[in-house]
């Protein structure tokens, strides 16, 4: 089980808001696929699987606010 | 460090896109080190993600009349019209060969811009809390990126013509109540984008180079 947790994007920035998941919760996914994309000010972030397995968790929905070292989802390894 | 500058003169939105993803594709596989997108758009709106419809205050039927199109974009902000009439400049820069810093990446194209004006005798800045380039308070130029795996698309659009000006008025730009002014305006005189492209290019590998303490030297 490997956390995804959303990473310091810029320098004083603590938050984004989730605007798109490329996967749901069940579907399968490989390393380094888009997994979610986040926005902050004006730029969007994708985010990529950090395993090849299957998206078992998601936290946030689109539209919702995340902090820096939040978990957004979780990902079970094949 | 070195980049591939890329002219593609005028071209559809959807076109560039697919340009830029391809780049992209190049930029991450390491074919090509870097790569500056440089071009004018037919008539688009584009929307970036979370944007609201509703920032476009002109009806489709005028819209259609116009020959403008509306495409939802990957790209951050709201609403903002693309024309013929403006320099779009989309930098396909990996992030991990500068600094991994989203922001600062589009301060350093704001920074780009500003320098750019101030070689054509306009005084540009920025302002506190909002992206863009401004000139008192109307934006000349606009900003909007996705990273990718810390490689970036989309970019930085300057307004050149008084003629493609009109066209804002058909939505709020990035969802604000703001008014846009573009280099002819500034000057007062006509401008030819196409002779202003090279002394663009000049000075962003000159911005590029003391903003991040690199040696741009394609």
């Amino acid at each position: 089980m490997i956390k995804v947790v959303l990473p310091e994007l810029a320098a004083g920035i603590t938050k984004a808001t989730v605007s798109y998941w490329y996967s749901k919760e069940g579907e399968s996914i490989s390393e380094k696929d888009d997994l979610v994309e986040l926005v902050t000010d004006k730029a969007t972030f994708n985010l990529p699987s950090p395993a090849t397995g299957m998206v078992s968790q998601i936290f946030f929905k689109e539209g919702d606010t995340v902090q820096v070292g939040e978990v957004l989802g979780v990902i079970e390894e094949a | 460090m070195n980049f591939q500058i890329f002219d593609l003169g005028i071209s559809d939105y959807n076109t560039s896109l697919k340009f830029q993803k391809e780049t992209f594709l190049k930029v991450q596989s390491k074919l090509i080190p870097a790569g500056l997108i440089i071009n004018r758009h037919n008539p688009v709106i584009t929307l970036g993600r979370l944007a609201d419809r509703n920032n476009i205050l002109a009806s489709d039927e005028l819209l259609l009349k116009n020959n403008i199109r509306v495409i939802n974009s990957e790209r951050g902000g709201d609403a903002t019209y693309h024309g013929p009439g403006q320099l779009t400049v989309y930098p396909i820069f990996d992030l991990k060969n500068l600094e991994k810093d989203v922001h600062l990446f589009m301060r350093f194209l704001e920074q780009a811009m500003i320098d750019f004006l101030s070689n054509m005798g306009v005084s540009a800045r920025r302002i506190e809390g909002k992206s863009g380039v401004w000139i008192k308070n109307k934006k000349i130029a606009s900003v909007g990126i996705s990273i990718r795996q810390w490689i970036t698309f989309h970019g930085i659009s300057l307004n050149i013509t008084r003629e493609d000006l009109k066209n804002f008025k058909l939505i709020r730009p990035c969802g604000m109540d703001v008014e846009m002014t573009c280099l002819e305006s500034e000057l007062n005189r006509a401008v030819s984008i196409d002779e202003l492209k090279n002394s663009f290019i000049e000075q962003f590998k000159q911005t590029l180079e003391s903003f991040y303490c690199v040696t741009a030297d394609n």
